[in-house]
């Protein structure tokens, strides 16, 4: 099949406006016949579910939470990019859009990240007008901070946990629907299948977590709204239910998968602290702002840390290795997260890493809270402030700031950030490839779109952070409820969908089928052990840095655990009951094949872009490389039945405004 | 891995209808850097190589914001420790040789799902009762600065839109009752001036579905505040109290 992007013709600023005037719409009489579904109840879901039953078409939202109001959106802490320009740094919707094509190393659609930076000033007047409580100055006007990879303060936060604030506003939007009966919800249910009748999605197949039910659920359209694949890691700062499992379905019925290697591994996180580990947490990097990243200049002083002899504030500032500012004089400790994170792997590959592991750096406020406490000083015309004053002055000010991550660290690490320098690590944190969306957000299988995390168009091979939420809440508030019109129009004569049809037998019989298979296997090993194994292989051959050799090694290992893990695994309990073993089960078995996929795309992928870095392809400093004449596409994966012999298509990405060059941050 | 041994009496429940009890489970290798859920992780998968049931327990961000994990320990809503939840709460607040007892939330208005895990459908429905601002997602809306919002305003209205619903409040009250949760979310609301022309129905409305939920009445202790794990002030309830005064008098 010939992939389509469906760009509209005209000039990039006129596109998503003229596309919206001459697209089909669905007359309100007609919507009251037409029904969809919505999986996922995330900032894109949460807003889509809202938005089209606001507009009158009958919807279905499923979750696998306990509510809606828990979507792993909630985690996102640093705010939401908009070019407001309310600071006067000279922002625009131009520059935005041109940010995110550079920071996505141009190998993103320009049509989509324009329409992308076109919106994002309508998702703040939106969010205020739902009550978000978005920080403000004494003013009473927005306030803004910076983030990695930009010149400008265009981000707008809550305190450091934007998403919760913008998820709620999303939940209250669906909940107000839902007391109207225009939702149905459907939480603690778990999408195990997409259903296709006549080569469209026509529903899908759920299951109740509660009673173990297998239910039909028909639909004009289906929408998956289901985050990003990132637990295939193991280790990630996903949440612990976050699984690649609507889209793989998906992906299995026809849907496309573009760039699965394209992984996001964030600099700033609390390091690994041993075996028991579940889960990896998040420091914002709103914390980069103010924030200095360094480990000892001296091998002998790193080694000494690591023997816990000496502590990252027995080092003088003389050595003291600030690499990123000694590497990035232009961007600093602001350069966007793909290379702030290899730049701490390489230091920590070179033998300078500060803790037990060897495995992390300092992130030290030392400074900022001198800047900040000299500043109160002046404000409260103080004269001669001792250094302790200054120090006591400075910590409130970073306390008022980052406050909560500063307590979430203590909790974690049992050690008091205040005074000693945070340690930090990359890790797994967001995936940018997804399924394959023409500029409509549909999939290659007609009436299944794909917004959010979940799809692969606006962020190429790196996202610039605050810009997830902007594209959840674009695709769904303002992207989806238009497009999905066009494709409905066709159906408004198509009536009811039936769901006891042959398709919806056969899609039911292989859910049903497989969970039995879970629950009859009888094996010896939890879904953990294959998992954490996945994890394992998945982090040192296809992670931060990849090569041919260790890529096709991780193929072949896979291939072993996969199949292992089909003899082997045990399932407690039974399927006629909430189980969370089968849970688990159903969505290692995904990630077991996705795996290969994505070590498949990363080797078939010969040039480092964004956060994808291939060690073959690196300039004599250690910066990816590019290869345009070869790459400069989105490899969109069609199933065949086996992930080794899937087949990969092209989508040329073509750059028109954006002109081409090495990505800079010197 | 660590070396405390625990001792842990865990709640078991097979259904919804079934008869609960407390079971007792030794726990060792436990190291004082673990979660209190990475702790229960390493129980449930030596039970599951035992071919035993797993405890059913809720939990989702592990990061202490998604309100998902709720159990109650050693008599306190995400046990002891202030201002976290129960993913939060790490085992180097236990000491070797430690009983532990872990109970599901409990309060009529959230029926146990299974072990520790209970239906917390009721807050749901609160909300759809009201907590929304009734403003469709045009996006055609006035500039976000078109109204200013004083800072003192937006920040306690912020401080109670931290509530992550995890009905820890409801757990911890004699009454059971769901005070604290709907008055974060009426109080948020109403001190912002988007959510004042909706105010008083909202008042009404979210009050109502909560007596029809089966919560209790609010007596004032204050259990809830003390274990929020989001700090959210008492505050709150006298504001949702005015508000819902004024509203039922001044009703058309």
């Amino acid at each position: 099949m010939k992939l389509d992007s469906k760009i509209p013709e005209g000039p990039i600023d006129k596109k998503w406006t003229d596309h919206k005037d001459h697209i089909r719409i669905v007359a309100p009489s007609n919507k009251r016949r037409i029904d969809i579904i919505v999986v996922g109840t995330g900032l894109a879901g949460g807003a889509a579910a809202a938005s089209l039953a606001e507009m009158g078409y009958n919807v279905k939202a499923f979750c696998f939470q306990d509510s809606a109001r828990r979507a792993h959106s909630i985690a996102a802490q640093g705010g939401i990019n908009a070019a407001k320009n309310y600071q006067n740094d000279g922002d625009s919707t131009f520059r935005l859009f041109y940010d995110t094509v550079k920071g996505g190393d141009y190998r993103s659609r320009e049509a989509n990240v324009y329409r992308l930076a076109e919106v994002s000033a309508n998702i703040i007047d939106q969010c205020v007008a739902q009550g978000v409580p978005f920080a403000r100055d004494y003013g009473g006007l927005l306030d803004n901070r910076s983030f990695g990879g930009v010149q400008v303060s265009r981000t707008f936060y809550a305190r450091g946990q934007t998403g919760q604030q913008l998820l709620l506003g999303a939940y209250s939007a669906l909940m107000r629907q839902v007391g109207k009966g225009a939702v149905k919800m459907y939480d603690r249910h778990e999408m195990l299948d997409v259903v296709v009748v006549d080569g469209k999605a026509r529903g899908i197949i759920a299951r109740n977590l509660i009673t173990g039910e297998i239910e039909r659920h028909g639909a004009h359209a289906v929408l998956l709204c289901t985050g990003g694949y990132g637990n295939v890691f193991f280790l990630s700062t996903n949440a612990m239910g976050c699984n690649v499992t609507a889209a793989w379905k998906a992906h299995k019925r026809g849907a496309y998968m573009a760039n699965p290697c394209y992984t996001q591994i964030h600099p700033t996180c609390i390091p690994v602290s041993g075996t028991h580990q579940s889960k990896l947490t998040l420091m914002s990097e709103s914390l980069r702002n103010d924030g200095r990243i360094w480990v000892p200049k001296y091998i002998e002083d790193s080694k000494a840390i690591r023997e816990g002899k000496k502590k990252g504030n027995d080092i003088a500032e003389a050595d003291r290795d600030y690499y990123l500012e000694r590497r990035y004089p232009a961007f600093g400790n602001l350069v966007p997260r793909d290379v702030a994170s290899r730049a701490a792997k390489e230091r920590c590959d070179a033998g300078y890493g500060v803790n037990k592991t060897g495995e992390a750096v300092y992130l030290d406020f030392g400074a900022a809270i001198e800047r900040y406490g000299k500043l109160q000083a002046n404000i409260h015309n103080m004269e001669n402030p001792s250094p302790e004053k200054i120090k006591e002055m400075g910590t409130e000010v970073i306390s008022e700031k980052y406050g909560n991550l500063f307590d979430m660290y203590e909790n974690i690490v049992g050690e008091n950030p205040y005074m000693h320098a945070m340690k930090i690590y990359p890790a797994v944190h967001y995936t940018m490839g997804g399924l394959w969306v023409d500029y409509n957000l549909q999939t290659t299988v007609p009436g299944l779109f794909c917004l959010g995390e979940a799809n692969f168009s606006d962020h190429g091979a790196n996202r610039l952070g605050a810009s997830a939420l902007m594209q959840g809440l674009a695709d769904g508030y303002f992207v989806v409820p238009y497009t999905v019109g066009d494709y409905l129009a066709d159906d408004i004569r198509t009536g009811a969908i039936d769901t006891k049809s042959a398709a919806f037998d056969e899609a039911e019989k292989g859910v049903t089928d497989r969970i039995n298979h879970f629950l009859n296997n009888k094996g010896t090993k939890p879904v953990d052990d294959f998992h954490r194994q996945l994890g394992k292989v998945m982090w040192e051959k296809c992670g931060m840095a990849r090569n041919a050799q260790g890529l096709q090694e991780a193929i072949v290992e896979i291939r072993q655990i996969r199949e292992e893990f089909w003899k082997d695994v045990r399932v407690t309990g039974k399927g006629n009951e909430f189980n969370q073993e089968l849970e688990k089960a159903g969505r290692v078995a995904d990630f077991l094949e996705l795996g290969e996929l994505m070590c498949k795309d990363a080797l078939e992928r010969n040039e480092s872009c964004g956060g994808h870095f291939r060690e073959e392809y690196q300039t004599s400093e250690g910066e990816a490389m590019r290869d345009d004449d070869n790459f400069a596409h989105a490899a969109a994966w069609e199933w065949t039945g086996d992930p080794g012999t899937s087949n990969r298509h092209k989508e040329e990405m073509k750059f028109d405004v954006v002109k081409l060059t090495q990505r800079s941050y010197k | 891995m660590g070396n405390m041994k625990l001792n842990l009496k865990i709640w078991r429940q097979a259904g919804p209808k079934a008869k609960g009890e407390m079971k007792t489970y030794p726990v060792n290798d436990v190291s004082e850097d673990m979660s209190f859920l990475e702790m229960l992780d390493i129980l449930n998968d030596d039970l599951v190589r035992k071919g035993d049931e797993p405890i059913a327990f809720d939990h989702d961000c592990r990061e202490g914001i998604c309100g998902m994990c709720s159990l109650f320990i050693d008599g306190e809503a995400h046990g002891p420790g202030r201002g976290i939840t129960t993913c939060q709460l790490h085992m180097r607040k236990f000491k070797d040789g430690d009983t532990i007892h872990v109970e599901p939330w409990r309060a009529q208005a959230f029926p146990v799902i299974k072990d520790l895990v209970v239906d917390r459908g009721s807050f749901d429905r609160i909300q759809a009762a009201g907590g929304f601002v009734s403003v469709n997602t045009s996006g055609n809306l006035v500039d976000g600065n078109a109204l200013p919002i004083s800072k003192p305003d937006s920040d306690t209205a912020f401080d109670a839109a931290t509530c992550i619903g995890c009905g820890a409040c409801v757990a911890s009250c004699p009454n059971s009752s769901a005070m604290l949760f709907v008055s974060a979310k009426v109080s948020q609301l109403s001190l912002l001036p988007q959510g004042r022309p909706e105010a008083k129905m909202r008042a009404l409305n979210m009050v109502e579905q909560m007596d029809k939920e089966g919560f209790g009445s609010c007596s004032a202790i204050g259990a809830c505040e003390v274990e929020c794990p989001k700090g959210i002030s008492l505050e709150h309830i006298a504001r949702l109290n005015r508000e819902y005064l004024v509203a039922s008098v001044t009703k058309e």
